[in-house]
């Protein structure tokens, strides 16, 4: 399994403690394409955040790629979320003040290519999402589809295994959710990204091959969707 | 490195105002900091080249009015110097300290009278000692010597200012050398020229004092007695000196040894002693002044930098999520802080350095009469090559040190928390 998880307790304390997670147990395999779901306030966005080594755990253990994550210092956090992981979320998370081939380049930038390299494989990656002719616009300039593009070429470029997406078409309309669920399912296919995303729509949950549900901290069913019959809507749309 | 340019310049761009403001700080600081050093040298500078005028281990002694009774006097008797002080100056009662020695006696204004041209002078009867004490430098012939005195010949040093007014303008002052001179209606035979500075006190040509106290009937009277001396070296030591020397001065003028109002000593070397501690104590002053000034604007650099991170709180959060370490983070804001510090000071400095010129070609060419010497308040305030490139390092540090709580700040940013905020 690339991702491990034993009996993952989180408990935020913000005065009063908030028992989140109450004990996952979850294993998501080398390339698998999954959907986590659950209501709002179950904890979705606190496992993908465990997951994406950008929050802690209190209890348990978290195996990532044989590796047990657990007590990282930041600089090797900062590491594994460069080599290993690329996160998608709901708000984009552009830098607004660069431009779109700018902000797909800057992982790069941390790994220390080159600036020439940098711009070609950013390039590339903004041409193949039918984008190129925005690559010097601000990320002001682009629709919620572009941005969401964007963000993902730049989870993309350092060619993580791992792919993490909050609510990825949150705040995207459904043609142009479809288009995104499109790609990283695409991207699933041929470039064997293993993707997680979380989500509470049916539609957005129905591309992908397994639903994971989470309930009151832990994880509920797990639905097997190869078919993609799930949605009630049917396939290949996504209802707002 | 370019990429680091490139971030702190869009980051610069981004925030002008914010730029702006904490750039006028620093600014403003280091400015401060040259134009007080500038001043301050040019005070010191002034000082100095007070000093430069006479060697240092010298003692000039004065006349005064006695202020205590004594041998049936009254107070308030007036004591003349004369060649008897000049005697017990040089006997064995001081030769322990004491080493050359002159009397001078002041006359004038005289009309100094070349041919047809003539000009106003002040004549001052010496010995040839006077000429190392007072750091007189000849420019042609020679100075009084002992064959003057003895022979009380008429023999007169004029400066080079006097030589060239008398030579009708003429820069040939070394012709007068050999020809005669008339004060009034002595003649005399210039000896020697020698440079006048244009910083001393009122120009004067020397003569031999025997000479002078023959032809002004002052026998047996002088101004002021100079000498040089050795072996006093702390402030104790010459204290000790100066009352023995006072008391036999005031003995043999029959006033109490201790009246500190009779005779006046004026020692150089304490004084200079003096000026050197005061000096010290104005730089010392400027200094603390400067790096206050200085500590404000890097307070003001480093809460901009603050405000600033915790704006920019989001966009380091996104940039550790996509793998920056906290180093870079760091590295971001350390730069962006000693880059707007050393452009900004740079700038300062030179705005200081400009002030330091404009200070130089007003306040540094003004002057004023204090009795009777022409006395410069500024001479040359500017601060040297050296002061600046310390300034420059100093900037770099002081960048640095506002740049290390925000950079530390950012680099402590959780990604998590930064993404929740919107
Ligand atoms: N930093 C935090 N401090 C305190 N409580 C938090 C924090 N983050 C989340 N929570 C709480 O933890 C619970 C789970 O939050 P989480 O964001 O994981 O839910 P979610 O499943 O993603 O919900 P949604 O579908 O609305 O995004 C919520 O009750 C939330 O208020
Ligand atoms: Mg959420």
């Amino acid at each position: 399994m690339l991702i491990d998880l034993h009996n993952i307790h989180k408990t935020y304390d913000n005065g009063q403690p908030l028992h989140v997670l109450k004990g996952i147990d979850l294993g998501i395999g080398e390339g698998e394409f999954v959907s986590i779901m659950g209501a709002s306030g179950s904890g979705k966005s606190t496992l993908l955040n465990i997951l994406g080594i950008l929050d802690n755990y209190d209890e348990g253990e978290y195996w990532l790629d044989s590796k047990l994550i657990k007590n990282l210092s930041e600089k090797e956090a900062a590491h594994y979320r460069n080599q290993l992981i690329g996160f998608v979320f709901q708000s984009f998370n552009l830098i607004n003040f660069k431009t779109a081939v700018e902000n797909v380049e800057l992982p790069l930038y941390y790994q220390g290519v080159s600036r020439k390299k940098r711009n070609e494989l950013a390039m590339s990656y903004l041409e193949h999402f039918g984008l190129a002719d925005w690559a010097t616009h601000y990320p002001n300039e682009l629709s919620g589809g572009q941005k969401q593009r964007v963000a993902i070429a730049r989870a993309l470029i350092t060619r993580p295994r791992i792919l993490l997406a909050d609510e990825p078409t949150g705040a995207l309309d459904s043609k142009t959710s479809v288009e995104v669920m499109d790609l990283l399912t695409e991207l699933n296919r041929t470039e064997k990204v293993t993707i997680i995303v979380v989500t509470h729509e049916s539609g957005v949950a129905n591309c992908t091959d397994k639903i994971i549900h989470i309930k009151d901290g832990i994880i509920g069913e797990t639905t097997l969707n190869e078919q993609h019959q799930s949605s009630i809507f049917g396939t290949n749309t996504i209802m707002k | 490195m370019n990429d680091l340019l490139t971030e702190i310049w869009e980051s610069i761009r981004r925030n002008k105002l914010r730029t702006a403001l904490t750039g006028f700080a620093v600014a403003w600081g280091i400015f401060m900091l040259i134009v007080l050093l500038g001043a301050g040298n040019g005070l010191m500078n002034a000082f100095m080249n007070q000093g430069e005028h006479f060697a240092t281990n010298t003692m000039a002694v004065f006349g005064g009015v006695t202020s205590k009774p004594a041998n049936g006097y009254q107070t308030g008797r007036r004591i003349n110097l004369n060649d008897q002080d000049v005697a017990i100056t040089q006997s064995a009662l001081f030769s322990g300290n004491v080493d050359k020695i002159s009397p001078e006696l002041f006359k004038g204004p005289y009309t100094l009278a070349f041919k047809s041209r003539h000009t106003s002078v002040y004549l001052n009867g010496c010995y040839p000692s006077l000429m190392e004490m007072n750091k007189i430098e000849m420019l042609e012939g020679r100075f009084i010597n002992q064959n003057d005195i003895k022979q009380h010949r008429k023999s007169i040093v004029l400066a080079a200012s006097h030589a060239i007014e008398l030579m009708n303008g003429g820069e040939d002052y070394a012709s007068l050398v050999g020809k005669t001179v008339t004060t009034d209606n002595i003649t005399w035979v210039v000896v020697g020229v020698y440079k006048t500075d244009r910083t001393a006190q009122r120009v004067e040509a020397f003569a031999p004092i025997t000479t002078m106290q023959m032809i002004t009937n002052d026998i047996n009277y002088v101004d002021r007695i100079n000498f040089s001396f050795h072996g006093l070296t702390t402030k104790e030591e010459n204290e000790q000196f100066e009352k023995t020397y006072r008391a036999a001065l005031n003995r043999a003028h029959k006033a109490a040894p201790d009246d500190e109002s009779s005779i006046w000593i004026w020692n150089r070397f304490t004084q200079n002693m003096q000026m050197g501690k005061g000096t010290h104590y104005i730089r010392t002053a400027l200094w603390v002044l400067g790096i206050l000034t200085l500590v404000g604007g890097i307070v003001g650099v480093s809460n901009i930098m603050l405000i600033t991170v915790k704006e920019r709180t989001r966009e380091f959060g996104i940039r550790k999520a996509i793998g920056a370490s906290p180093r870079e983070i760091m590295k971001l804001i350390l730069a962006e802080s000693v880059s707007i510090t050393a452009l900004f000071g740079y700038i300062g400095m030179f705005l200081g350095m400009v002030a330091c010129e404009v200070m130089k070609m007003t306040v540094g060419q003004s002057s004023v009469e204090f009795f009777g010497e022409t006395i410069r308040l500024f001479v040359n305030p500017t601060v040297s090559l050296s002061i600046s490139f310390g300034v420059t390092i100093l900037l770099v540090v002081a960048g640095a040190i506002a740049g290390i709580s925000p950079a530390m700040k950012a680099a402590r940013i959780r990604p998590i928390e930064a993404l929740n905020e919107t």
